[in-house]
């Protein structure tokens, strides 16, 4: 096709051929469209999360006795690292950024695709070729390190599956990078006329700093993986004592990555929530540019906490406290964006629409992890909690509290943008109420039970915490539920929903004012940008809650 | 059914600890409040369909977003300060202690008390002293945890660490394994059994062995040939052990180093990494001749010997 003559000014009258009206397999898959690869992770992300959680649910029902009959030490072990294996690097990294990201920046800054369509196709491929490892060596029997792969256990002492998984993950940590690249050039180079950084939606500053820390930081975890390697494969002592190497120092390394890792999973949601306060309360986000701000910070200031993880570790008593202070001041632009979203509904005109109810679920969740964040920088305390439940708790409040409930809201967003179908309000509202409730009744009593002193990883435990596992158990199966009503019904509206407008939700920015879904180039005419993101102060007529669909 | 929602606090330090970690309660449910009281008041005020204000906010943003960044951090840097007084003495141990050596091993933990007396899985401690475990291990990363005493050491392999306490309430309490360490992660606990003193003088009276740890150290020291060199040698030109525990080093090159636990286990097993001043690098080194266990003893004894003077060196 000719680029410079669009076709589109010859027929403006008919509409618009949309992303999704080819139908082959192989249209699909040789896609260099930025819609059709954030649809493909989507399905391939959506597929991993289902079989780590079918993992965890088979753990869950194993810990329901102190001694569970159900699966041999080594099986649990095995199922633990498989779940996070899969989580981390397959579900919460690539969620929002590759999947909703990949979808929605290109359109968002008004451009026609990312900078390198076809790398992000590479990257797409090479996610799934590093997924297949993983599965690969889950059916040849499995791995047991956890998915942290603490050496020497993993580079020594387990006689599993390491090296097939730790090169699924280190194939998948290249797609990280390329997906982190052309999320920086395509936001720096291809942002509409007249949109200016002050002018981007706070979702683009989310995920620009998520960006960042995908190309700084995913190296770091690859040379740590392949080190491992090379000394499980060659025997030179890199990390074994007894070959001569130091076994903290994988720690530093792995951390250096993983720390900032959590960030890859929660600034993306951040972005989200910053979406729907303001669309959900008309209102543009209070205090804009420091909640922008604080998503740098938070990017910069996450890569200098990784030791908090190893206070107990040996490492000096003087790293100790460095990592301890520096581990305080990052909660300190984490709390200005939660200040910032609170303060963003006074004055508002709040509607309690699906996308909204996760979003301030996620507030929720993310208040709730976050200052239980404190506890562990909190060098005295962390040395009785870490390696227990609290911190099982606390990661899973800031990681799967944070970055799924963002998911899910993004996901209800701009479900309509995707597929060009309206998803069955009630239901969406349901299941955001039961994966907030099952979630808090799953993961709270682990905190009580991690301060009480219950060891994480324990597939046989001491009588006492019976109690908090059998609650913890019953959280998970409304969880659960939680999480099956909307695979169940976003299915169902693929067919039978409502055709989508292009602007259901009545909101601001650049994706709203094309198709649902929108055709091929995003754009019959390059659009011009000539305010702030979230102007909603003209041309609205209130209407209430619900109307949308009613 | 019973809900407990602390643990037992055994030691001194354990009530320091709780007191931090309720403080940081009150702290958590301060945000909380301030947090979500505005926000539920807001949901419910402004919810659509009730009012629609389009005004403009009248009081100056950034002066908001510099009360509400400041406020927080200077709290964070308190509880920083309160955190990390406690860890600093978690992380110090007294002068004058009890002493426990630990050898972890997939699934076990192996104690040594420098008595003699040896248990597996138990550790035996009285109540009033501080008792400090020097640590290591035999394979993988374990950490030595008892949440009675609210403390946790990681116990690395090719290194000693340590851990202190001091006991206070008699009783049998958890020892766990807090890193996951392979298959059966879950079953290397065990008890530390807190008794009176004159109970634990007692334990320790009825299964005390003929030597003590140095004791057995210094047979060590003959068995594996340590004192053709280091004792009245007059062939080869080996360091007397006199008075070094303890001591500083003069090292070749120019550095000095303490000589503690682990320096001792580096000369053993590495000798020609770090070669005192003066002495040239002729000794064998003994990995895989030497258990981490002999490795203690073998400290122990030459521990015992730092208070000796050393002997006037013969030409």
């Amino acid at each position: 096709m000719n680029e410079l003559a669009p076709a589109t000014h010859t027929h403006t009258s008919a509409p618009a051929e949309s992303y999704l009206d080819e139908h082959t397999v192989r249209s699909w898959l040789l896609t260099t469209d930025h819609k059709r690869i954030g649809v493909l992770y989507l399905i391939s992300i959506v597929f991993y999360f289902l079989v780590a959680a079918v993992a965890v649910g088979i753990m869950r029902i194993e810990l329901l006795h102190p001694h569970g009959t159900l699966l041999l030490n080594e099986t649990y072990n095995k199922l633990f690292t498989l779940h996070g294996v899969l989580m981390v690097w397959f579900f919460l990294i690539p969620s929002i950024p590759s999947a909703l990201g990949n979808f929605i920046i290109p359109i968002m800054i008004g451009a026609r695709d990312v900078a390198f369509p076809k790398l992000n196709l590479l990257s797409w491929y090479l996610f799934m070729i590093g997924g297949g490892f993983v599965l690969y060596s889950i059916m040849i029997g499995g791995v047991d390190t956890g998915w942290t792969f603490y050496t020497p256990f993993s580079s020594t002492y387990s006689n599993t599956h390491v090296l097939t998984m730790v090169f699924g993950v280190f194939i998948a940590g290249f797609s990280s990078i390329l997906t982190g690249l052309n999320f920086i050039i395509t936001i720096h180079k291809m942002r509409a006329p007249g949109m200016r950084w002050f002018r981007m939606p706070l979702f683009l500053w989310s995920l620009y700093s998520t960006s960042i820390i995908l190309v700084l930081a995913t190296p770091v975890l690859a040379i740590t993986l392949l080190l491992m390697a090379v000394e499980r494969v060659w025997g030179i002592g890199i990390f074994d004592p007894r070959l001569g190497g130091d076994p903290i120092l994988f720690q530093h390394l792995f951390w250096f990555y993983s720390h900032p890792a959590v960030y890859i999973m929660v600034l993306p949601s951040m972005g989200v929530v910053s979406e729907l306060m303001a669309a959900f309360t008309r209102k543009e986000v209070f205090g804009y540019e420091w909640v922008a701000g604080a998503s740098v910070a938070i990017a910069v200031v996450g890569f200098l906490v990784w030791g908090h993880h190893m206070f107990v570790s040996s490492q000096s008593i003087y790293a100790g406290m460095v990592f301890s202070i520096l581990s305080f001041i990052v909660a300190v632009p984490s709390g200005i964006k939660v200040f910032n979203w609170t303060a963003t509904l006074y004055q508002g005109s709040i509607s309690f629409e699906t996308p909204m109810i996760y979003a301030l679920g996620f507030i929720g969740l993310f208040a709730i992890g976050g200052l239980t964040g404190l506890f562990l920088a909190a060098l005295a305390v962390d040395v009785h909690v870490t390696d227990t439940y609290f911190v099982v708790a606390h990661f899973h409040y800031i990681m799967v509290g944070g970055a799924v409930m963002g998911f899910m809201g993004g996901l209800h967003y701009w479900w309509p943008k995707i597929t060009g179908r309206l998803y069955p309000e009630a239901f969406g509202r349901l299941a955001a109420i039961v994966t907030f409730i099952g979630f808090n009744f799953t993961f709270f009593p682990q905190f009580v039970m991690g301060y009480l002193g219950m060891p994480r990883r324990y597939h046989n435990y001491a009588p006492e915490f019976q109690v908090y596992h059998v609650l913890s158990t019953a959280g998970a199966s409304i969880l659960g539920i939680g999480y099956l009503l909307p695979v169940i019904y976003l299915l169902w509206s693929l067919r039978y929903g409502k055709k989508a407008p292009a602007n259901p939700w009545h909101a601001t920015g650049l994706e709203w004012q094309t198709t649902s879904p929108p055709p091929k180039h995003n754009f019959d005419e390059t659009p011009v940008v000539t305010g702030p993101p979230y102007d909603y102060t003209e041309d609205f007529e209130p209407k209430p809650s619900g109307v949308l669909h009613a | 059914m019973k809900l407990p929602f602390f643990p037992i606090a055994a030691s001194h330090m354990a009530e320091r600890v709780d007191r931090l970690y309720l403080g940081l309660l009150l702290i958590s449910a301060f945000f909380l409040a301030l947090i979500f009281l505005p926000m539920l008041y807001f949901l419910f005020k402004y919810r659509r369909g009730k009012m629609l204000s389009h005004r403009k906010l009248k009081f100056a943003t950034w002066k908001l977003e510099v009360i509400w960044t400041l406020i927080p951090l200077f709290m964070l840097l308190c509880l920083f300060g309160w955190a990390a007084t406690i860890y600093y003495d978690e992380e110090r141990p007294p002068a004058r202690t009890l002493e426990a050596f630990v050898v972890a091993k997939q699934w076990m933990w192996k104690i040594q008390h420098a008595e003699g007396n040896r248990e597996i899985n138990e550790l035996h401690v009285p109540t009033g002293q501080a008792v400090k475990l020097t640590m290591t291990s035999e394979d993988v990363i374990h950490s030595f945890y008892i949440p009675a005493m609210r403390l946790k050491q990681d116990v690395v392999p090719g290194r000693y660490v340590t851990e202190w306490f001091e006991p206070t309430r008699p009783g049998t309490y958890h020892l766990f394994c807090a890193e996951f360490c392979g298959a059966d992660h879950s079953l290397m606990g065990g008890n530390i059994v807190v008794m009176k003193p004159a109970d634990y003088q007692a334990w320790l009276n009825a299964g005390r062995p003929v030597d003590n740890l140095a004791a057995t150290g210094e047979h060590l020291f003959r068995e594996f040939g340590c004192s053709g060199c280091h004792q009245n040698s007059t062939v080869v030109h080996a360091p007397r052990l006199e008075g070094v525990f303890g001591k500083p080093v003069p090292l070749q090159g120019g550095a000095i180093t303490t000589a503690d636990e682990q320096y001792i286990r580096d000369s053993i097993l590495l000798p020609a990494s770090q070669i005192a001043v003066g002495y040239s690098n002729v000794m064998p080194s003994y990995t895989g001749r030497v258990s981490e266990e002999q490795l203690i003893q073998l400290i122990a004894y030459i521990k015992s010997l730092g208070n000796q003077t050393p002997p006037e060196e013969t030409k």
